[in-house]
């Protein structure tokens, strides 16, 4: 497999899956994220929460070794992301072309081709790779269909599919529940238990933080700076949220234990970055 | 049937014919093939760009060559790959947006080969030729250059298909493969660059857009993978090349624009027919 794409890393599994460490980044003189710092156990699953224009998807990009921060570093196994090419980036589904005329089959096999490298074609391990992915996340049946035909759930499961194909072991998805109903964003939690059981390392940008609380192993608030880092009880405190989000947040009830948002989602204010 | 096929070959007894029939075909083929990566990556008014932004080298080549044609190749290639270039450079600096700078490069390449053809007293005619094409002045070092650069790109296409792919459809997710995105980049800008100087002789500046778009557009709505819509593409490409040449031998119009009407009229059918039956549901395998 001797590819040009290939290049030697660390892969240290006994550092932390990542490791931020004091990340700024800044656009044209905006911070879109300022001095973070934290460290992810390998197989834990957190949920990145803040408000539109937080730096959530920015901090992905970082760690993904795709956007180099301005100050700090991002070690991932050790190593620099830039090197690695088993961390992946489970995009929204709103920014993807879904016209695009490939189907479910190819759109896997796409986390392939880092691996196969080039001039050369998939292999049967490839193929059989694949066909173990599309079934994992179940939609081998779906694997002829284009993907513009799919549902927002089914689409939301080509792309962790192709995030395993691509054997990753870091996973970073961007807003994964946006727009799906009940039953989706329940189908799509249960794969994301079969990951944990597989050690992969992930984190997903949410809105909701009742699922947050109670489906994710720790909470990670973000609002330029890392407002909070810890297990759901510790973090998701009124004080803190109100930090993030400000006034789209309405506390209620006597002891502020009930909360309210009045902002939330795709057509929320924009801020730096573009989610 | 005997008819039929005096008309097929009648036009064949000439040399020029046939030379021009063999680089429209081939020109329709590499065309329709890139064009659905322009299509699908939105690049269309780039390759328009490009296609005006290679006049001053013509011009020039024209100027200090007197016109032979082979010379006048390289110097659209020199200048078309100079310009591809030139817009990204621009563009990455972050600065100016990319079709603000194709803009920009775009209508000051064309003023600049203008004002040059224009410096020559046959001004009119030659700018035609330039803007229009002259597939019946296809010379036989003409055409083996058209074959040599059209098959070169299509071999790249070839080897390079999984990755031109990756990098159409999801450009964030080559990023975090660790494919070399800016190479890639370069390289279909290219390859671009290529295919319109080997078709400036059959389509011509003007209508260049059309067999790099038009096709690729109408297999687009006929397929739902990029290998059928490539294929579709260049025998839709192919098909309107011949058939265009042959309607202007008989119906005496000019052959570029021939060509580009038959594209065009295949497109109208297609989307036609597309639209009555509701959309995206009826798709080839």
């Amino acid at each position: 497999m001797g590819s040009v794409f290939r290049k030697i890393h660390v892969h240290d599994t006994s550092a932390p899956s990542v490791a931020v460490r004091g990340v700024t980044v800044e656009y044209d003189g905006v911070k879109a994220l300022e001095d973070v710092t934290f460290e992810l156990r390998r197989g834990e699953r957190v949920a990145v929460v803040g408000p539109n224009g937080a730096g959530k998807s920015t901090l992905f990009k970082v760690i993904a070794g795709v956007l180099e921060p301005s100050k700090g570093e991002v070690m991932l196994y050790g190593g620099e992301p830039s090197r690695h090419i088993c961390v992946s980036y489970v995009p929204q589904r709103s920014q993807v072309d879904l016209t695009f005329p490939v189907t479910v089959w190819d759109v896997v096999m796409m986390g392939r081709v880092g691996r196969i490298g080039l001039l050369r074609w998939p292999s049967r391990r490839d193929r059989e790779l694949v066909q173990a992915c599309l079934e994992l996340v179940g939609i081998a049946d779906l694997a002829d269909r284009q993907i513009g035909g799919l549902s927002g759930g089914q689409q939301q499961r080509v792309f962790i599919a192709r995030a395993l194909a691509q054997e990753a072991e870091v996973m970073l998805m961007d807003e994964p529940f946006t727009g799906l109903d009940v039953s989706s964003r329940e189908e799509i939690l249960q794969i994301l238990d079969r990951l944990q059981e597989r050690e992969v390392t992930v984190l997903v940008a949410t809105h909701d933080l009742s699922q947050a609380a109670q489906r994710f192993d720790r909470v990670l608030i973000l609002k330029q700076k890392l407002l909070g880092f810890g297990s759901p009880d510790q973090v998701l405190n009124p004080e803190i949220l109100q930090e993030a989000f400000g006034e789209q947040l309405h506390l209620m009830g006597a002891d502020g234990s009930v909360i309210v948002f009045s902002n939330v989602g795709c057509c929320g204010a924009r801020g730096g970055d573009n989610e | 049937m005997n008819e039929f096929l005096g008309l097929l070959f009648a036009p064949l007894s000439y040399p020029f014919m046939v030379r021009g029939l063999v680089a429209a075909l081939i020109v329709g083929i590499v065309c329709a093939v890139l064009g659905t990566y322009v299509v699908l990556r939105g690049m269309a008014f780039l390759g328009d760009a490009l296609a005006h932004a290679i006049l001053p080298g013509l011009a020039i080549g024209y100027l200090v060559e007197g016109g032979a044609r082979p010379s006048l190749f390289w110097w659209a290639l020199g200048t078309g790959v100079l310009t591809s270039l030139g817009i990204g450079a621009i563009t990455s600096r972050g600065q100016v947006k990319e079709d603000t700078a194709i803009g920009v490069v775009f209508a000051g390449m064309f003023a600049l080969g203008i004002a040059l053809i224009s410096t020559v007293r046959s001004y009119s005619v030659d700018l035609a030729h330039f803007l229009f094409g002259n597939v019946l002045g296809v010379a036989p070092q003409d055409l083996a250059l058209i074959s040599i650069f059209g098959g070169g790109v299509l071999l790249l296409v070839a080897l390079f298909y999984k990755e031109f792919m990756v990098i159409s459809f999801d450009p964030l997710l080559a990023a975090t493969l660790r494919m070399p995105t800016k190479f890639l980049h370069y390289l279909l800008m290219l390859m671009l660059a290529a295919t319109i100087v080997i078709s400036l002789q059959t389509v011509g500046v003007a209508l260049m857009m059309a067999m790099l778009v038009t096709p690729a557009a109408t297999a687009f709505m006929l397929t739902r993978r990029l290998f059928p819509m490539m294929v579709v593409s260049a025998s839709i490409g192919a098909f309107s090349a011949v058939s265009g040449l042959y309607l202007s031998y008989y119906v005496n119009v000019a052959s570029g624009a021939a060509i580009v009407l038959i594209c065009t009229f295949i497109f109208g059918i297609v989307f036609g027919i597309k639209t009555l039956k509701g959309s995206a549901q009826v798709k080839l395998h």
